[in-house]
């Protein structure tokens, strides 16, 4: 393969207090791929996306983006954050807080216009929320505002995403046009990282994945790694009860 | 002096006007910033900071010996930020939750400056009396450059707030989302912050150390209810804050004794009762009513749907049936019964009742319609 390479991280260490939660972690990610990180609880799986982003200070280590520092290169990364981290009683819209994808490129003090607008319509329409966009975002279900979560990042027409738990609390359809709109980012080039929970559907979602737990378990193609190996590795018990093949 | 006479003073007194001038645009500043404060959850910070610029005060004084205004509020907004920034920094370098922080800083700011204005009491100076205004606040004794000062600095606040709305609602939602789309939301926060002891400072010889808080909270609160708009919601929080201060400087002296801080603060929550209770969609009222209306029209739909039931063994639908047959189904009363018959669904004959064709197909569609209203 003779793919580009998207995210580059090298020796990343990331610690609360005194213990390590990201221990010395390598990955490589290749361009125009759909990527689980999957993990036990506490794994580190939300901490090594949030370094990545610089939201926490890593003790150690670097992450390239194309080749070039995270910081310089922030207008090709649009992240998801877990649903659960904001107030959803704060007192906005739908369509307001999809237009917060497009501050990146505004830049300080300036405000959004018509094209701002026009963009974070037509991401709303993607993710098939446009009927809701005066809506306030306190009587959105959580499959809807996973659904405006998601808009947000594509109005930051990003080339790599990368998405805190899209699936949690969500119902099965949102599931099904979650899944859908990452696969048409991947057909798109575009790089896609999911931080996931269910296991069964990996091999269905995903071509790639990485196991983690605190340390890097395994990386690479799912059709490669995803096994019982590799599972019970991370996990620490028998994963081939617990899921059926 | 009564009300009207205050409102007709208001216009030709002009020591009446100055203050008046003062608490509304004191008002409109602690609204509009109070607005941050509470969607940060940092209802209490203002408390903390207000508490904590009590020390400030004392130490200017001791430092220049001088009663000037300015130079107190200076020393205010020092030791204000002080501990603003401590609160700050306890949160995020140990695991103290952040009302434990807050309360720490709260207790430690204010019992440094209550031994410190005692202090100050017992010397024997005659400079000294007064200082104790900033306790509870006198807003009598505002003047003209005082409220000009106000109006500056709210005009600076107002300018801020307008070039930074949009990263300052990015950081209230969503402050990691910020940090990653490259805003730097220290700064931000830092701003957002300053703002806010400032605008304090310059309560505190209005409203006074203990209830300034209030004044940046019920405002803000009051308008959450009004509002699902953050603009909306400061800039009505603003005109509450500035209500309540010219409302409660005319019920304060248009009464002998009753000093205005604590008035201009009982307005305010006023304010919040009111809206906590009245507002359309937010309020406990109408929520009541619209629970209370939603059970009555399922209990209505619940027994046309029993009656239904009934209609359906029989061939035709408007076949009579006595009352009685409903008496083991509790979700009748007379009054229910009445209540369907105005909506057609049934007709009342005597002791006997029949579906009509409008109720059979209501009752048909009676489930399709409960799901499509979720």
């Amino acid at each position: 393969m003779t793919q580009k390479i998207a995210i580059q991280v090298d020796d990343l260490t990331v610690a609360y207090n005194y213990k390590p939660v990201l221990w010395d972690i390598d990955l490589v990610i290749p361009e125009g791929v759909l990527m689980a990180i999957v993990g036990p609880n506490g794994a580190g799986k939300s901490t090594l996306i949030k370094a990545i982003l610089g939201i926490i200070e890593p003790i150690a280590g670097s992450v390239t983006i194309y080749g070039k520092p995270y910081k310089k290169q922030r207008k090709l990364v649009a992240y998801v954050p877990q649903k659960g981290s904001v107030d959803w009683d704060f007192p906005t819209t739908a369509l307001d807080v999809v237009m917060m994808g497009t501050y990146g490129s505004l830049g300080w003090i300036k405000r959004p216009g018509q094209k701002q607008k026009k963009a974070a319509l037509e991401a709303l329409e993607k993710v098939g929320m446009l009927s809701f966009k005066s809506r306030q975002i306190s009587q959105l279900s959580g499959g809807q505002q996973q659904r405006i979560f998601l808009a947000r990042a594509l109005v930051q027409n990003a080339s790599i995403y990368f998405m805190d738990e899209p699936f949690q609390g969500v119902d099965a359809s949102t599931e099904i046009a979650i899944i859908n709109i990452l696969k048409e980012l991947r057909k798109a080039g575009k790089t896609v990282v999911v931080v996931h929970h269910d296991l069964q559907t990996v091999p269905e979602y995903f071509d790639w994945v990485t196991f983690l737990n605190v340390k890097k378990i395994a990386t690479g193609a799912v059709k490669d790694i995803f096994n019982d190996d590799n599972l019970t590795k991370t996990y620490g018990i028998n994963y081939k009860v617990a899921v059926n093949k | 002096m009564s009300i009207t006479e205050y409102f007709n003073l208001l216009f030709t007194d002009y020591t009446l006007r100055t203050i008046s001038l003062g608490t509304a645009v004191l008002g409109a500043i602690c609204g509009m910033l109070g607005s941050f404060a509470v969607l940060r959850k940092q209802s209490l910070l203002g408390d903390a900071i207000s508490h904590a610029a009590l020390p400030g005060i004392a130490i200017a004084f001791l430092i220049t010996g001088a009663k000037d205004t300015n130079i107190l509020l200076l020393g205010a907004l020092v030791s204000g930020l002080i501990g603003a920034f401590w609160i700050r920094g306890m949160i995020s370098k140990t695991h103290l939750k952040s009302d434990t922080a807050l309360g720490l800083v709260l207790s430690l700011f204010f019992g440094f400056g209550m031994l410190l204005l005692t202090y100050i009491q017992k010397q024997p100076n005659a400079n000294q009396a007064g200082l104790d205004k900033y306790l509870f606040g006198q807003a009598a004794t505002l003047v003209e450059s005082d409220v000009l000062l106000m109006v500056l600095v709210t005009a600076i606040a107002l300018v801020v707030v307008l070039l930074f709305w949009k990263e300052f609602k990015l950081l209230l939602f969503d402050s990691d989302y910020a940090n990653t789309l490259g805003f730097n939301t220290k700064f931000i926060d830092i701003l957002i912050t300053f703002f806010i002891v400032l605008a304090i400072v310059i309560g505190l010889q209005t409203v006074g150390v203990v209830l300034m808080s209030a004044m940046l909270l019920a405002p803000a609160a009051a308008a959450r209810q009004w509002t699902s708009s953050l603009a909306v919601m400061v800039f009505l929080a603003a005109l509450i804050g500035a209500f309540s201060g010219v409302f409660g400087t005319a019920i304060s002296a248009s009464q002998d004794n009753l000093s205005t801080g604590p008035v201009i603060v009982l307005v305010a929550s006023f304010f919040v009762v009111v809206s906590f209770v009245f507002s359309p969609t937010r309020g406990l009222l109408f929520k009541q009513i619209r629970l209370i209306k939603n059970r009555r029209d399922l209990q209505l739909k619940k027994t046309l749907q029993f009656m239904y039931g009934i209609a359906q063994t029989h061939e035709n639908i408007d076949h009579p049936h006595t009352i009685r047959i409903l008496n083991n189904f509790q979700g009748f009363t007379k009054k229910s019964l009445r209540k369907m018959e105005e909506n057609q669904w049934i007709l009342l004959n005597k002791q006997q009742w029949s579906l009509t064709l409008k109720g059979f197909t209501e009752a048909q569609n009676l489930f399709n319609q409960q799901t499509q209203h979720e």
